[in-house]
C-alpha cells in the first residue's frame, strides 16, 4: 500500500519529519516555525565524551526533544513507541501502514545505503518517515533528500536497530490527536522564552557561556595537544556546524527565518529587526567556519598560534553579540 | 547569507546527486529557502576527518601484521567505530572486547564468540582470523 504523502524537502531532519506529519494531518506549519516552537537552537558543548576521536560541540536542543516541545506547546498528541525485538517492531509498523498511518522513525545514519559513503557515520539520531510499503520495499521520505527513496525490509531493520549512542531501539511515533485548531500565538512566546533561558543560563558549558569556554578550548588546543590534533578538533567543530542539517550557520538561519515568520504572525515588530539581527550572526558563525578552514586547510603544517588566538577572538565577539541579542529577545515577547 | 550567496562549490554530495537545503535571504529581505551543492570549509574538514580515519585503520592494519594486536582491532577502524559503539554491536563488555584485541586472547575465542564479531563485520569467522590483510 502506499498513503498519498507529500515529500517537502528540509535542512534537518526532526523538523522537517514533524513539518511533513503535520501536513500530512491537514496543519501547514514551516519547518522553521516547528523548530523555533519546539526551541531546537543551542549552544552546549558536551565535556568527557569524544565522537570521531575528538570534542563534541551541538548546536541543537537533543534528539527527540523538539518534537515533544512542538507538541505540548500546540496541543497534540504523539504516540512514540521502542522495542527490543525486531519482529515486534516491524509488525507495528506494518501495522501502522496498513490503517493508512505514515509514521516518523529514528534510525542510524551508518547503513543507510542512499547516503553518500562519507556521510554515514554512527549517528543514531537521524529522522525519516515511512508512508507505505510495495512488494516488501519500504517507501521512506528522508527529509534531507530531495527526494522519496525506499529501502528493503533487511535495510530498514538494520538502520532501526543501530546500536551504540543515543540508538533508536526501532523507536517510532506519530502524531494521534489534534486540537480543532493551532493556537501558534503562544506557542511561540513560549518556545522563545524557552530558548532565551537555554542560551542565557548559568551554566559554564551551556548556551553564551559554552561558547565562551570553546574559545578558550581553541586557545589552549595548538599548546596543549598539538597542532595536528588542535587541527582536527577544529574541523569537527565546524562540520557540527556547516553539515547536513543545520541549513547553515548552526541552525542561526532557521532561526532568524522562525523569528521573521513570528513576527508576522504576532504583528511584532521587533522580532522582525530582530530576525535580521540574527541573519548577521549566523554570517558571523560562517566567517568563522572560513577562518577556522585557512586553520586546518594543512592538516599537520604549522600554523603561527596568534591564528587560534584569532579565531577563538572571533567566538568571543559571537557570544558577546548572542548575550545582548536575547537579552533583547526576552524583552521583546 | 544572502540567497544569491548560497554556496555552490563542488563536493562530496556530487557523486550521489544529493544537494542540501540552506535558509537565505531575498532581495526583498524575505526567508526562503536555496539548495547548495557544498561548501569548501566544511568539504575540507569532512575531507580532514576522512583522511584521519584512513590512517587510522592503516596503522591498525600495521599492527595486525606486526602481530600486536588482533584483526578485530582493524576491522573495528574500518568501519568507523571505537569501542563503546563495537561493544554495543556485538554486546560483549567493553573491557572484554578490548581483552579481545590481544593476539593471545583472540587465539582461544570460541566459535560463538567469533561468529557475534563476524556477524557485526559482515565477514566470515576464517576471514576474520587472517592477519595477512
Amino acid at each position: 500500500m502506499e498513503i498519498d504523502f507529500k515529500h517537502k524537502q528540509a535542512a534537518h531532519c526532526e523538523n522537517g519529519v514533524v513539518a511533513n506529519l503535520m501536513t500530512y494531518n491537514g496543519f501547514t506549519v514551516s519547518e522553521p516555525m516547528v523548530f523555533g516552537i519546539g526551541s531546537g537552537l543551542l549552544f552546549t558543548y558536551i565535556p568527557f565524551l569524544k565522537v570521531n576521536h575528538a570534542p563534541v560541540v551541538s548546536y541543537r536542543a537533543m534528539p527527540g526533544i523538539i518534537f515533544t516541545r512542538f507538541a505540548t506547546r500546540v496541543g497534540i498528541k504523539i504516540k512514540r513507541e521502542k522495542f527490543r525485538n525486531a519482529q515486534t517492531a516491524k509488525a507495528r509498523l506494518d501495522e501502522n501502514l496498513q490503517r493508512n498511518n505514515p509514521v516518523g522513525l529514528q534510525v542510524g545514519v551508518y547503513n543507510l545505503p542512499y547516503f553518500p559513503d562519507e556521510y554515514r557515520f554512527h549517528f543514531n539520531a537521524h529522522n525519516m518517515v515511512v508512508y507505505g510499503k510495495k512488494d516488501g520495499i519500504y517507501l521512506i521520505s528522508d527529509p534531507v533528500m530531495e527526494t522519496v527513496t525506499s529501502l528493503t525490509e533487511k535495510e530498514l531493520e538494520k538502520v532501526r536497530f543501530a546500536k551504540g549512542a543515543f540508538a533508536p531501539k526501532g523507536h517510532i511515533y506519530y502524531p494521534t490527536a489534534f486540537p480543532e485548531q493551532l493556537q501558534l500565538e503562544k506557542a511561540i512566546i513560549k518556545g522563545i522564552k524557552h530558548t532565551c533561558r537555554d542560551m542565557l543560563a548559568p551554566v559554564p558549558v551551556v548556551g553564551v557561556k559554552g561558547i565562551r569556554k570553546i574559545a578558550k578550548l581553541i586557545r589552549k588546543w595548538p599548546k596543549a595537544k598539538g597542532i595536528k590534533i588542535a587541527n582536527h578538533y577544529l574541523g569537527q567543530i565546524v562540520r557540527m556546524q556547516e553539515e547536513i542539517g543545520t541549513g547553515g550557520g548552526g541552525f542561526r538561519y532557521i532561526y532568524a527565518a522562525f523569528l521573521q515568520e513570528a513576527g508576522k504572525l504576532l504583528t511584532n515588530n521587533q522580532l522582525l529587526e530582530l530576525s535580521k539581527e540574527m541573519t548577521l550572526i549566523g554570517d558571523q558563525w560562517r566567517d568563522f567556519a572560513v577562518e577556522a578552514s585557512r586553520i586546518y586547510k594543512n592538516r599537520s603544517n604549522a600554523v603561527a598560534v596568534d591564528q587560534y588566538d584569532h579565531v577563538a577572538t572571533l567566538l568571543e565577539d559571537i557570544a558577546n553579540k548572542e548575550e545582548v541579542f536575547f537579552k533583547k529577545l526576552k524583552k521583546a515577547i | 547569507m544572502k540567497k544569491n550567496e548560497v554556496p555552490q562549490d563542488k563536493s562530496n554530495l556530487e557523486s550521489a546527486n544529493f544537494k542540501e537545503l540552506c535558509y537565505a535571504v531575498d532581495e526583498n529581505g524575505e526567508y526562503t529557502t536555496e539548495l547548495s551543492t557544498g561548501w569548501n570549509p566544511k568539504t575540507i574538514a569532512l575531507n580532514n576527518a576522512i583522511e584521519a580515519l584512513n590512517e587510522r585503520i592503516s596503522a591498525s592494519k600495521q599492527r595486525v601484521k606486526d602481530l600486536k594486536v588482533s584483526p578485530l582491532e582493524y576491522y573495528m577502524e574500518l568501519h568507523k567505530m571505537d569501542l563503546p559503539i563495537l561493544a554495543s554491536y556485538v554486546g560483549i563488555w567493553k573491557w572484554r572486547v578490548k581483552r579481545h584485541f590481544r593476539p593471545a586472547v583472540f587465539k582461544n575465542l570460541n566459535n560463538k564468540t567469533l561468529q557475534k564479531y563476524a556477524d557485526v563485520f559482515d565477514i566470515t569467522i576464517e576471514e576474520l582470523q587472517r592477519t595477512d590483510l
